[in-house]
């Protein structure tokens, strides 16, 4: 491991999982003997070469990394501004950048001895993602998911089971992920034994949020270096969307003490001032959830409330910790894209790059369409197309009134 | 001294266990929480937990879970938890009242408003479950400013090396969660608590009460044997729960039957130690 650098923003969390103000471990103290055990195994493993080789051995050979720079010719003349690169990694297998993370966590699981893996989805592909992972090695994998979101996402519920996990719909709260994640969190305290809780997201006690950026982190380094092969520079803007955050970390944290601007872009659903949003940075404030503080939709009392977006996989009412910590001092620029607007840059995408993009990714376009015409052509956009969006095309054919 | 020490003092003194119910503020309403207080303590219950509802209760089983959005409904708030509080020491100032509840509500209305407001209305302790002792120091000096027991759950996940460090702050009781999961579920059996408690009285002189899982008198009585306090929560909402009508609304018949199970509970806890004795 490198040395950290003093005065970097790359050297968090502190020893106590704290992100400046945020983070930490707040959870029952049936967990928290196994959280300190999680946090033993996964520094052990990170100062361990064999680890990091055999890491690197699954993202070349069974994920398909590195994910290729695109440089976004038609998209970038149609916009008349700074020319666009995307990050591809909804070329990666399974189709997100979600697989990034649950190779890790699964090797790491592997490392502990832990014998069944368990996570939590909305939409399904942190799902699909530990399940094929599940398979690969061999583990049996329950995957909890809101009752809601399993009616929503038949084919995501479909390849989970093909892959051999077990499809367990949460009927408790809004039956939606944050209560998805509540019903993992309370197998986990059940079996702490032999489990092990693969998080999707930079969120949850700490190490979650540390070693989920750690693990997404290549999304960054391999694009920070791509983007020098190919232009001899760094972006002038770095650009992700924002559910829990982990694609976007990912993408950031590599550049954190970089000359880039980097900007987070939240689901503002129906509209910032709807009450039906996404956006726990641009109208929430912090709170403790799910074993951190962290930015929070809730309500005067200290209640969580449901978040809405388009995006099941931006339709969760936190924000990684570390985010937080961004937003406060300034270092990344959080905005926030309506469904209206995520739709029109899906259809974008389409149109002018011949790639379908998720809709999550979609939300980022979207902001890029914002910006990039007011910029000059020297100035470069670098975004991370985090993921493919064949899971979306129900949602989107239902918005644009098509019939499938 | 505190409610909470004079009562495990007095029950010393009688030779028998706490019986500790609970009670989920607002399920389904006010009045109902309010007349549950009133009657358990009027049954027999030593102590009184009172559920802070919460949209989401990570450490709890389904029943309290139902509890907590019950009582939401019911138009539940921090302010009017202490209310009830406070109604309910106007009529008795001697049976202690613990809240049990996560941490965001409480961040919500304020550290140091919520302790003193507790305390004011006459709250003796606080269960924060979400709250581990590394984070402890969130709370802890408007909790001793405000003379309230940090009561610290503990867990057979808890190794003997970290009994020390999560007993370190608390006071007035410990809270042994007897089974690893959630609340209302499993049932911890005697042979493991008189494996498990033994463990917790080397590392504490603090009270110990065992909760998660206990339902049944006998339950109860069983407990009662090896610790000084049993929890009995779920199998008393349950009760509840199975009884209300169409609108939702317990009848006085119901909350009526709930009470008969605490003067059961009561019972059962005290022929034990008398069984013991003889």
């Amino acid at each position: 491991m490198n040395k950290p650098i003093p005065n970097s923003l790359r050297n968090l969390p502190d020893e106590r999982g704290r992100f400046g103000a945020f983070g930490g471990r707040f959870v029952a103290e049936t967990l928290m003997p196994l959280i300190l055990e999680l946090e033993a195994a996964y520094e052990a493993a990170k100062a361990d070469p064999a680890f990091q080789t055999e890491f690197d051995y699954y993202m070349k050979h069974y994920v398909g990394r590195p994910s290729p720079l695109w440089f976004a010719e038609r998209l970038t003349r149609k916009l008349g501004g700074a020319k666009i690169y995307f990050k591809r990694d909804e070329l990666n297998h399974t189709g997100a950048h979600k697989i990034n993370n649950c190779i890790g966590q699964i090797l790491l699981a592997k490392r502990m001895g832990k014998t069944r893996i368990i996570a939590e989805t909305g939409a399904g592909q942190h799902g699909v993602a530990t399940a094929t992972v599940a398979a690969l090695f061999g583990l049996p994998c329950v995957i909890y998911m809101g009752a809601v979101d399993v009616e929503r996402q038949q084919p995501n519920v479909f390849r989970m089971r093909l892959l051999g996990a077990e499809v367990v719909p949460v009927t408790s709260g809004a039956a939606t992920l944050k209560d998805a994640m509540n019903d993992a969190m309370r197998d986990w305290v059940a079996n702490v034994r032999d489990t092990f809780y693969i998080i999707g997201t930079a969120a949850g006690p700490h190490p979650y949020p540390a070693m989920v950026r750690d693990f997404q982190s290549v999304i960054g380094t391999e694009a920070r270096a791509q983007m020098i092969e190919a232009e001899g520079r760094l972006p002038d803007v770095a650009i992700a969307a924002i559910g829990g955050g982990s694609n976007a970390i990912g993408l950031f944290h590599p550049m954190l003490d970089d000359e880039v601007k980097l900007i987070g872009v939240e689901a503002a659903g129906r509209g910032l001032d709807s009450g039906e949003h996404a956006a726990s940075l641009s109208r929430g404030r912090p709170g403790v959830l799910h074993g951190n503080r962290t930015y929070l939709l809730q309500d005067a009392d200290g209640q969580i409330l449901e978040a809405h977006s388009i995006s099941a996989g931006l339709d969760y009412p936190g924000i990684g910790p570390e985010h937080s910590h961004l937003h406060d001092i300034g270092r990344v620029e959080y905005v926030a894209v309506t469904d209206d607007e995520a739709l029109e840059a899906f259809q974008l995408c389409c149109a002018t790059e011949g790639i379908i993009p998720a809709l999550e990714p979609a939300h980022a376009l979207a902001h890029v369409a914002k910006i990039a015409p007011a910029m000059e052509p020297s100035q470069i956009i670098l975004m991370n197309l985090c993921g493919r969006g064949d899971k979306d095309i129900f949602t989107v054919a239902k918005h644009l009134g098509a019939k499938l | 001294m505190s409610r909470i020490a004079a009562t495990f003092a007095r029950l010393k003194s009688e030779d028998r266990a706490a019986l500790i119910t609970f009670v989920e503020a607002f399920d389904p309403d006010r009045a109902t929480s309010a007349a549950l207080l009133a009657g358990m303590a009027a049954r027999g219950a030593d102590i009184i937990e009172i559920g802070m509802p919460f949209t989401d209760p990570m450490a709890d089983g389904p029943t309290i879970q139902q509890a907590g959005r019950r009582a939401l409904a019911g138009g539940a708030t921090v302010a009017g938890t202490l209310g009830l509080v406070r109604d309910f020491r106007a009529g008795n100032d001697t049976v202690p009242l613990v809240l049990m509840g996560y941490l965001n509500p409480i961040l919500s209305y304020g550290v140091a408003r919520f302790t003193a407001d507790a305390a004011a209305a006459g709250v003796d302790g606080l269960i924060v479950v979400d709250l581990p002792t590394e984070e402890t120091d969130l709370m802890l000096a408007d909790v001793r400013a405000n003379g309230l027991d940090l009561i610290r759950l503990v867990a057979p996940t808890t190794s003997d090396a970290r009994l020390p460090v999560v007993l370190k702050d608390s006071s007035g009781f410990v809270y042994y969660v007897s089974i690893t999961g959630i609340t209302g579920t499993r049932t911890a059996s005697a042979a493991d608590l008189a494996r498990d408690i033994p463990r917790l009285r080397a590392a504490t002189s603090l009270p110990i009460a065992v909760g998660f899982g206990v339902r049944t008198p006998e339950q109860a009585a069983i407990v009662a044997r090896h610790a000084d306090g049993a929890v009995v929560a779920s199998a008393l909402i349950d009760r509840m729960a199975a009884g209300l009508d169409d609108q939702g609304k317990a009848s006085a018949a119901l909350i009526a039957t709930v009470l008969d199970d605490v003067t059961a509970l009561a019972a059962a806890m005290r022929r034990e130690r008398v069984t013991v004795l003889a």
